[in-house]
């Protein structure tokens, strides 16, 4: 059992820009593509320091992900950013057609995802990108849960053969896992051990599942919390080992349960080991206006309502 | 090869694209057809393709228009990719031909299209590449008209004029027709050389079908992106094909197929 630390606060985009400028002096090969979103999406520290690789591809999405393709064609190794639902949605079957299907080596660290893009509202919510992109084969689907992180997905992703899509949170949050601690892709970083309940958390969520955690322990519960860090491959795994343990699992995603973090799961709990299982997140419905703060309350993706729904859960009959 | 030697060859090609969708009896006849001379001029005399050349060095043909992947078999094969006898595998299950271009299983294949629009972008991307590296390799892009109506279309078109892609040349197959029918009918494309120019590429319009006006319009030097607007025929050298909307995506029977071939070995 190891209590959280929570180290210092920051975007996690920020942190990706900071790691792509320094990966940029490791890679000659790395180009950045970006459609005007390279403040928001923090690319343009990377063009600011290697504008020769750095192309803006304008308001033109489904054309920055065909043109990432044919760079990749050539032997560089480009990663794309704009925020994820056009990323993911609008442009969907380019990602499909011109980057997965011939399994290019393309990046898409798409940012503004979920709850958190907050005051735009429901249009720019991205609630369905995790679902979207998994489904397409040779897919691998990242999740970072804090900065920390973050650095080592996106070098992990650029060495990974094949397409990677990187989900990358908008706002300053916390970040607490060591610097030390290993990133393998479809690996899940077991963060607390516990034998009653596994919360299995994704993203900001992780956190989140750390801090309900804590005030379950209060309560004499013992939860679990599996950062699930790789959405596709899953780690069957690591899921499995905790249905056995705890036989109560619940997922926490800022996402749509419908084709996300807790489809993953449900999946592999109904084919290998049933247990019993509940899925926190968006209950099919869109997000709306408002601070990331206040819509996680809305929405109960918060740690009191994690470990409310814990409680619950551990109290109903099977 | 000589003049003359290419427009026999674009003959074979097409009875090499023929023979294929009847024996499968599933394809694209009349866009594989219109663009042979297309095809043919760039593998054959344009382009440094030879196989033997490592694929990095090579130029790079984009068939955006992937449906007319028929055509693009039939030369790779005839240019030394792969065997002849092989384009009787066209669309069979386990065949590295596939229905529409992939370059994971084809050798020759420069890029994986046949989602129309998409394939202009590419070719985008493999032109920035290509200038990054310092290369000299220039890419091709061969687009079908009804594919004009896709807005990525523009969207790449917008890029290459922006990225000023003086390595690129975009080839428009003209023929004037697409599944439901006359491109004027479906989704009138206006006047597509003005819009051309007007979004920053040199236009040259040739007859596609005419193997010394497409190899003087790709050796004219420009210092924008490059559009050849190749005027053509879809179903070309068919007579019964020609200029009908459709044989866009039909196979030939048993007895088409017969007579088509003795149209073009006459």
């Amino acid at each position: 059992m190891s209590a959280l630390k929570i180290r210092g606060t920051k975007a996690i985009r920020v942190a990706y820009g900071e790691a792509l400028a320094e990966l940029g002096g490791e890679r000659p090969d790395l180009v950045v593509l970006d459609a005007d979103l390279a403040h928001a999406t923090t690319t343009c520290v990377f063009g600011e320091k290697y504008p020769q690789r750095f192309f803006n591809l304008g308001i033109a999405e489904q054309n920055m992900m065909g043109v990432a393709a044919g760079l990749a064609i050539s032997g560089l190794t480009p990663v794309a950013s704009t925020f994820s639902i056009f990323g993911a949605g609008r442009a969907f079957e380019q990602v499909r057609n011109s980057i997965c299907y011939p399994h290019l080596n393309v990046t898409l660290a798409l940012t503004h995802n979920g709850l958190t893009v907050g005051e735009d509202g429901g249009s720019h919510q991205s609630i369905e990108d995790i679902s979207l992109m998994r489904s397409i084969p040779g897919m691998t689907v990242l999740v970072p849960c804090d900065a920390i992180e973050m650095r080592k997905a996106l070098r992990a992703a650029i060495d990974h053969p094949g397409p990677v899509y990187i989900r990358v949170t908008r706002p300053p949050a916390p970040y607490f896992t060591e610097d030390d601690a290993p990133f393998t892709i479809g690996k899940a970083n077991t963060l607390r051990e516990g034998s009653d309940i596994t919360l299995i958390a994704t993203g900001l969520m992780v956190c989140q599942a750390l801090l309900a955690a804590e005030q379950l322990e209060k309560d004499g519960i013992s939860a679990a919390v599996i950062n699930m860090h790789t959405i596709k491959p899953i780690d069957g795994e690591a899921i499995i080992a905790a249905a056995k343990k705890t036989g109560h699992l619940i997922t926490v995603e800022d996402h749509s349960i419908i084709g996300g973090l807790g489809s993953a799961v449900a999946e592999v709990l109904a084919e290998s080991c049933p247990a019993r299982l509940r899925r926190i997140g968006l209950q099919d419905c869109f997000g709306q206006s408002g601070t990331p703060d206040a819509l996680l309350e809305h929405y109960g993706l918060t740690a009191p309502h994690i470990a409310e729904n814990a409680r619950k859960f551990l109290g109903e009959k099977a | 090869m000589k003049d003359e030697e290419l427009q026999q060859l674009c003959r074979e090609i097409r009875a090499d694209i023929v023979r294929m969708i009847g024996r499968v009896k599933s394809g694209h006849p009349g866009g594989s057809l219109s663009c042979a001379e297309i095809l043919a001029t760039l593998y054959f005399r344009e382009m440094s393709a030879n196989p033997a050349t490592p694929p990095g060095q090579r130029d790079k043909c984009v068939l955006c228009k992937g449906h007319a992947a028929p055509a693009l078999y039939a030369v790779l094969a005839r240019r030394g990719y792969f065997p002849r006898e092989e384009l009787e595998t066209l669309r069979r299950l386990g065949s590295r031909l596939q229905g529409h271009p992939d370059m994971k299983k084809t050798p020759g294949v420069d890029a994986s299209t046949g989602s129309l629009g998409q394939g202009c972008s590419i070719a985008v991307g493999m032109a920035l590449g290509a200038r990054l590296k310092g290369s000299a390799q220039r890419i091709f892009a061969v687009v079908g008209d009804g594919e004009m109506q896709e807005g990525q279309f523009w969207e790449a078109m917008m890029s290459a004029a922006h990225f000023g892609l003086t390595n690129l040349t975009v080839i428009l197959d003209h023929n004037g027709l697409q599944i439901d029918g006359a491109n004027d009918d479906v989704m009138n494309l206006g006047d597509i050389r003005a819009k051309l120019l007007a979004f920053g590429f040199d236009v040259i319009e040739v007859d596609g079908h005419d193997t010394i006006q497409l190899l003087d319009a790709y050796a004219r030097k420009t210092d924008k992106p490059k559009f050849i607007l190749a005027e053509t025929v879809k179903g070309k050298g068919v007579s019964f094909m020609e200029n009908q909307a459709g044989w866009h995506g039909k196979a030939p029977s048993a007895d088409e197929t017969e007579q088509a071939l003795a149209e073009l070995e006459a």
